[in-house]
């Protein structure tokens, strides 16, 4: 199994130490052509404004979306689930639009109000240290969405089909148990693929 | 609960700017133009190192005016200088919310002594380093990132380059060294033991390192991300130059694909004059920004 990150700018070395910790083969992504064979790929946390404008100057949005239409997962944390949201909110244009969530960005304040905290995960049987670092929050999730984590009445993680987004920072911890949950989802994925 | 100013919520947003350049601005206009030029965040100030340089005299926290706008104008994170160890400056701009506070050696040190207790703070600072005892220095007193000091309003990047070797190197010869060799190394730095128990540990350092202080071109972005920065700062390097738009977006695409020369070829054409550089040994020894800190 083998998955990519997208690594234009953010937490990529993290991503790609959390997928080799969970024994699967991890690749950067950089370009295009670096998408292919992979069975799925993760959107980092760092700043979405400008991993959107490197995405667009280096043709990434045509094969990003396509990568999504082929039914293989894709999993976004803080940044990377703005880029996968199918609406943000105050902005004129979304940027992937694939998952079937609204999202806000910068919703729990600047800096200085972000924070760590122990939420309760559908799936997980004990608590995950998660961090927030100027963090978005999924406003709505649509009817195909299954909300995994709310926190303080925010959505903060949800699953829509093959779609995975958080608010926080799983990469930032020693605690693998969500990348190994996706690593799940992906597993499903290579099993039944979609039909073309 | 919520845990506000932790060391991994402060540490944890410098790793979010990895691979990114964080581009000096003075007003609302140029922060925009950062922003759309793909910076990951911008340092609000006054006046950029090269202007402070040129007019002398004492360089403070800027008006909370400028910051403000600068502020409202964008939605990346916003940073703010503070002079080493005043207190008041960097309590005025936390207060303001800015994300990030550089305790700089660029603005007119408030004590020659004592730096921040940086620990005692909610929002996180970077200071500069020249070397691996300055770095521990700096993160014992709470510091959560780093950056070379270089040689701020210069646009040459040869101090810059000299700093980040140092503290590659010395991060390198303490991973590899034995551990009864550690104790002696940590006085010879001036770093405390635990901190280079750390260093050997996780094999580099415990925060992100970014280079500044010099930075003029693409090239030398890319150079600097080459030498393992974890991305860069670009102070006077965009806005004095003749192309500000051109060159923010051609750094910012040279510091994502620093290994891509032939790319790098491309975006360095036809950019117009970079900002005029200056030779370090016609400064002199007593201004030169770096001596400034312990």
């Amino acid at each position: 199994m083998r998955i990519g990150v997208l690594a234009l700018q953010g937490a990529v070395r993290e991503h790609l130490r959390s997928i080799e910790k969970c024994g699967a083969e991890a690749r950067a992504v950089k370009w295009p052509k670096e998408l292919e064979g992979l069975d799925a790929l993760i959107l980092p946390g760092g700043e979405s404004t400008t991993m959107r404008r490197l995405i667009d100057r280096y043709g990434l949005m045509e094969p990003l979306r396509g990568f999504a239409a082929s039914g293989k997962p894709m999993f976004g944390t803080c940044a990377g689930l703005i880029l996968l949201a199918g609406e943000v909110a105050g902005a004129s244009e979304p940027h992937l639009s694939v998952m079937d969530v609204v999202v806000e960005r910068n919703s729990f304040g600047r800096q200085i109000d972000s924070f760590e905290a122990d939420l309760a995960i559908v799936g997980l049987d004990s608590p995950f240290n998660a961090v927030f670092i100027r963090a978005p929050h999924i406003v709505s999730a649509g009817p195909t969405a299954e909300v995994l984590c709310e926190h303080n009445g925010k959505i903060v993680m949800a699953r829509s089909g093959q779609f995975l987004g958080c608010s926080f920072h799983p990469e930032l911890t020693e605690d693998h148990r969500i990348t190994e949950y996706f690593i799940g989802m992906v597993r499903e994925a290579v099993k039944a693929p979609l039909p073309n | 609960m919520n845990q506000h100013g932790t060391d991994r919520v402060k540490r944890g947003m410098a790793e979010m700017q990895k691979g990114g350049v964080i581009m000096d601005v003075v007003n609302a206009e140029q922060a925009r133009i950062a922003e759309a030029a793909g910076a990951t965040a911008v340092m609000a100030l006054e006046r950029v190192p090269s202007d402070i340089r040129r007019d002398g005299g004492v360089a403070r926290m800027a008006d909370p005016r400028i910051t403000e706008e600068v502020m409202k104008a964008v939605s990346i994170p916003v940073m703010a200088k503070a002079r080493i160890g005043h207190i008041v400056e960097a309590r005025v701009l936390e207060a303001m919310g800015v994300d990030y506070i550089d305790e700089s050696e660029v603005l007119t040190p408030a004590d020659e002594e004592f730096h921040l207790l940086k620990a005692n703070y909610t929002v996180p600072f970077v200071c500069g380093c020249r070397n691996l005892g300055e770095a521990a220095r700096r993160i014992g007193e709470g510091a959560s990132m780093l950056r070379t000091k270089g040689e701020p309003g210069t646009g040459n990047i040869v101090e810059a380059v000299r700093h980040l070797r140092q503290v590659n190197a010395e991060v390198l010869k303490v991973v590899h060294m034995s551990e009864d060799e550690l104790m002696t190394e940590a006085r010879n730095l001036g770093a405390s033991y635990e901190f280079l128990r750390e260093v050997k540990n996780l094999g580099r350092l415990p925060v992100v390192n970014f280079a500044a202080g010099g930075i003029a071109t693409p090239a030398d972005a890319a150079l600097m991300m080459e030498l393992g920065a974890d991305g860069v700062f670009v102070g006077s390097g965009i806005f004095k130059s003749q192309n500000p738009e051109k060159f923010a977006r051609a750094i910012v695409e040279a510091t994502t694909h620093y290994q891509d020369y032939r790319l790098i070829a491309e975006l360095s054409k036809d950019l117009g004059i970079a900002m005029k550089g200056i030779e370090i040994s016609t400064i002199a020894a007593g201004e030169r920004m770096q001596e400034r800190g312990w």
